[in-house]
């Protein structure tokens, strides 16, 4: 079962809880892993600890011309959307960070003088945390496109057990990548008028994907009651409601475990997963 | 004409919710919503829209199946998994796009040996230019699962310089995007400085040193903020710590405070909402920022 857990405004506390969820159901003995997809700025390491026990570079297709292949023809630069190759007074020039790696140019070139060569995007690390499986990816700066890396950390979710999938923040294709194909996708908000707004745009595209959700409402205390009012008139589940804690705030800041801080907290975790588990349809207990 | 983008790695930090402080200090200025995923600047700035126009990024395929004769060219050449495969009631197999998969490379549109495959643009979003109680400000909406922010984002700078330029202003205040991919890689290059609002956490620092990086990496003057900093005094002082050895200056500490919620219940910006410690050093840090950006224009001309 894959879980993913996303929000439309950054902050709200995904990687909070997608990390308790991940170690309070290895403890309860389940075969769980945890996928970092904000490969932008994973923060789930920070957390978890893991043991890195692989790393392996991504790269994305990028074309290299033949020169002595080429006759400047300008079928490639033709074809490109993207402005990656271009042919100007018949000299063909790439732009190898614009590079979508949809293969077009190769495939019109009449000379056959274009390959594809990697052009590194990221890195995956791979380990364990305490019994949890876990993979990230870490885009280089400078690199803007994420979605290759991200689908590189999704191909690492292990057959059977439950993948608990960390997004991005946001809405858009990032987002899209790392919630796809998942069972049930969990949006974290807080109840301020900034998180209902962006809380709309996220159920607009989970709605999009045609994927199973629930809210989770944390700083509950916070902020007003249109959000919790917003999930009544749209029938979306609220799954759980997690009050303002200056003690998970203070251990969040320090790298620590809110599971760690009481009792209370693993508790609510392993309540929050029955209730996801249940809306699955029982994939899994706790 | 400066501009200064605000920006912060991490999510949450507290980049609108001081970019609407801004917005609300004396000057002549444009402002500029560039988290066009997930815009939050208008909620507090309430603007009245004076245009609104689509956003055209690119382009989508379309297959025509009344024209399809299902050789699968399509599906076998596409790079990015958009092409479903069905069946129809006859049993044949059918193809489609799926719009969010679909990256608009037109690969399929040039395999196809019926030409059954239309290309036509793709409407990925709307972008407006407003007025506010603070002056004009122009923002966009990105459409839901859409593409191409990076371009929209560009799109929304360059009608800001444009409108700063007609109307005499000499600032622009951007309010940037989480993270460091292609939306902030272009709200950043060639501003003249950028802010990077951060918070005392671990997750705080390690955002910041990447989002740091990346503005460097454009050769941008980067400057930061801690906001809320009396969370953990510790991790304030590692940062500042950090801040230094890589090369950014930290010329404003704001304390956490709740009527920053309170303020935007009320869609105002902290500053409009009440007088205390924690907006005076809101206040102090506009001022330095002013001073830098007045500096850079006196240094370049």
């Amino acid at each position: 079962m894959m879980v993913a857990v996303a929000s439309g405004k950054g902050g709200t506390g995904k990687t909070t809880i997608a990390t308790n969820l991940a170690v309070t159901l290895a403890r309860r003995g389940e075969q769980v892993a945890y996928l970092d997809c904000d490969v932008e700025e994973p923060n789930g390491h920070i957390f978890l600890k893991p043991s890195i026990t692989s790393s392996a570079s991504v790269g994305v297709p990028v074309p290299k011309v033949d020169a002595s292949k080429c006759t400047g023809c300008g079928k490639c630069g033709k074809i490109c959307r993207y402005s990656a190759i271009v042919c100007i007074n018949k000299k063909v020039l790439t732009f190898p960070e614009l590079c979508h790696g949809c293969g077009g140019c190769m495939l019109v070139c009449p000379e056959d003088a274009i390959s594809e060569v990697p052009r590194e995007v990221g890195v995956i690390e791979e380990g364990m945390a305490d019994g949890v499986g876990f993979a990230h990816g870490l885009l280089r700066v400078g690199e803007a496109m994420s979605p290759p890396l991200i689908r590189e950390v999704k191909r690492r979710i292990p057959m059977g057990g439950i993948a608990i999938v960390d997004a991005p923040p946001g809405t858009s294709c990032p987002v899209i990548e790392a919630v796809k194909g998942a069972d049930f996708v969990l949006l974290v908000t807080e109840p301020t008028p900034f998180g209902l707004n962006d809380l709309e745009l996220a159920v607009g595209m989970v709605r999009e994907l045609e994927l199973p959700m629930g809210v989770v409402i944390n700083r509950a205390d916070v902020g007003d009651g249109r959000v919790k009012e917003y999930c009544a008139r749209e029938n979306i589940e609220l799954v759980a409601e997690i009050r303002d804690d200056r003690k998970i705030a203070e251990a969040y800041s320090r790298g620590e475990m809110v599971v760690d801080i009481a009792g209370e907290w693993e508790e609510l975790f392993k309540e929050l997963f029955q209730r996801i588990s249940r809306s699955v349809g029982g994939a899994s207990s706790a | 004409m400066r501009e200064l983008v605000v920006i912060s790695g991490k999510g949450g930090t507290g980049k609108t919710s001081i970019v609407a402080s801004f917005a609300a200090m004396d000057g002549k200025k444009v402002l500029a919503d560039c988290d066009v995923d997930a815009a939050d600047l208008h909620l507090v700035l309430e603007p009245t829209v004076r245009s609104s126009e689509a956003f055209y990024g690119g382009n989508e395929a379309v297959i025509r199946t009344e024209d399809c004769v299902g050789c699968g060219e399509c599906e076998a050449r596409c790079r990015f998994d958009a092409v479903r495969v069905g069946r129809n009631q006859a049993g044949d197999t059918t193809y489609s796009i799926d719009p969010v998969a679909c990256e608009g490379c037109g690969v399929c549109v040039h395999v196809c040996p019926v030409d059954a495959i239309d290309f036509p643009r793709k409407k990925n979003g709307d972008w407006f230019i407003s007025d506010t109680r603070h002056g004009p400000m122009v923002h966009a909406k990105l459409g839901i699962a859409e593409e191409n922010s990076g371009k929209l984002v560009t799109l929304v700078r360059n009608q800001a310089k444009q409108i700063a330029k007609e109307q005499g202003a000499s600032l622009i205040v951007v309010d940037g995007a989480p993270g460091i991919g292609c939306p902030v890689i272009a709200s950043i290059t060639g501003a003249d400085l950028v802010l990077v609002v951060t918070e005392p956490t671990m997750s705080g620092l390690h955002d910041l040193e990447r989002v740091v990086a990346l503005a460097h990496h454009f050769s941008i003057k980067t400057v930061v903020c801690i906001n809320k900093f009396d969370l953990n005094e510790e991790m304030t002082a590692a940062i500042e710590r950090r801040s230094a050895e890589v090369g950014a200056q930290v010329i404003g500490r704001v304390h956490y405070d709740v009527a920053v919620t309170k303020a935007q219940l009320e869609k105002k910006s902290i500053v409009e909402y009440c007088h205390t410690g924690t907006t005076r050093e809101i206040e102090d840090m506009w001022s330095r920022l002013h001073e830098m950006l007045c500096v850079e224009a006196e240094a370049s001309e």
